[in-house]
């Protein structure tokens, strides 16, 4: 049984992979784990989301790290740092 | 009182209708403290022609909110305002205010400073600038991370992850 997502990007991450996109992943995934299946496709998804790059996080739309686990239907986004205000 | 305390908008803002509007009724206000963020020409050396300001709809609002909550939390305030324009800007345009009431100055003072570092560091909104050389994204300042530290809180919005590099 798979877990739908529903990934959502903002800033630079939106102007290479685009406003957002459905992912099926397996249950017990985290945030590091969808992040890391992305990167494993190789070209902008593995450029913009690559390790040591600045990236945020937010599960349902709340700042998380990496070690949240996500639930079947959650929204899950990518950003850069944020620099309002 | 009782008004909206958070709005995200395209158009402009007059921060003294705001204030006007935030301490309307209510008399044990003593002291009015705003902030307010303006488009500025120039940014990291490079000229500034024009700026576009993203966010996260839904998540903006609901970060900022619970921003609010927690000064209410942590200072002896009465009210606060926040108000945050998204789309194309100009050098001098307003971008955002935030104005807080309290009793007395010191809370006042506090709270907008508070919600400042916080907002920085943790509302989901993005500046894209138009300089002489092409568009660029807005990076994140570390003086921003370390202005939220001083109220005790682990921004990490700067810098990658630790353990993430």
């Amino acid at each position: 049984m798979k877990l739908k997502l529903k990934l959502r990007y903002f800033a630079s991450i939106r102007e290479a992979l685009g406003a957002g996109e459905s992912l099926d992943i397996e249950e017990g995934a985290t945030v590091a784990t969808v992040r890391d299946v992305l990167i494993a496709r190789g070209g902008a998804h593995a450029t913009v989301l690559a390790r040591g790059r600045a990236l945020r996080s937010a599960l349902d739309q709340v700042l998380c790290d990496e070690s949240a686990v996500v639930a079947d239907g959650s929204e899950l986004a990518f950003f850069p740092p944020v620099t309002g205000g | 009182m009782g008004g909206a305390r958070v709005t995200v908008q395209t158009a402009d803002f007059h921060l003294g209708v705001e204030v006007a509007a935030l301490r309307a009724g209510d008399a044990g206000v003593g002291a009015v403290a705003a902030f307010v963020g303006t488009v500025r020409d120039r940014n990291d050396g490079q000229g500034v022609s024009s700026m576009e300001l993203e966010h996260y709809p839904g998540m903006t609002e609901r970060a900022i909110e619970a921003m609010i909550d927690e000064a209410e939390k942590r200072f002896d305030i009465r009210g606060a305002r926040v108000i945050h324009r998204v789309g194309l800007l100009q050098p001098q345009d307003q971008i955002m205010m935030v104005a807080v009431t309290s009793a007395h100055r010191g809370q006042a003072f506090q709270a907008c400073e508070y919600l400042m570092d916080y907002l920085k560091t943790q509302a989901p909104f993005w500046k894209k600038e138009q300089t002489p050389e092409g568009a660029r994204w807005v990076d994140a300042r570390t003086s921003d991370d370390a202005a939220i530290a001083r109220w005790g809180i682990t921004a990490g919005n700067a810098v990658p992850i630790r353990g993430d590099a």
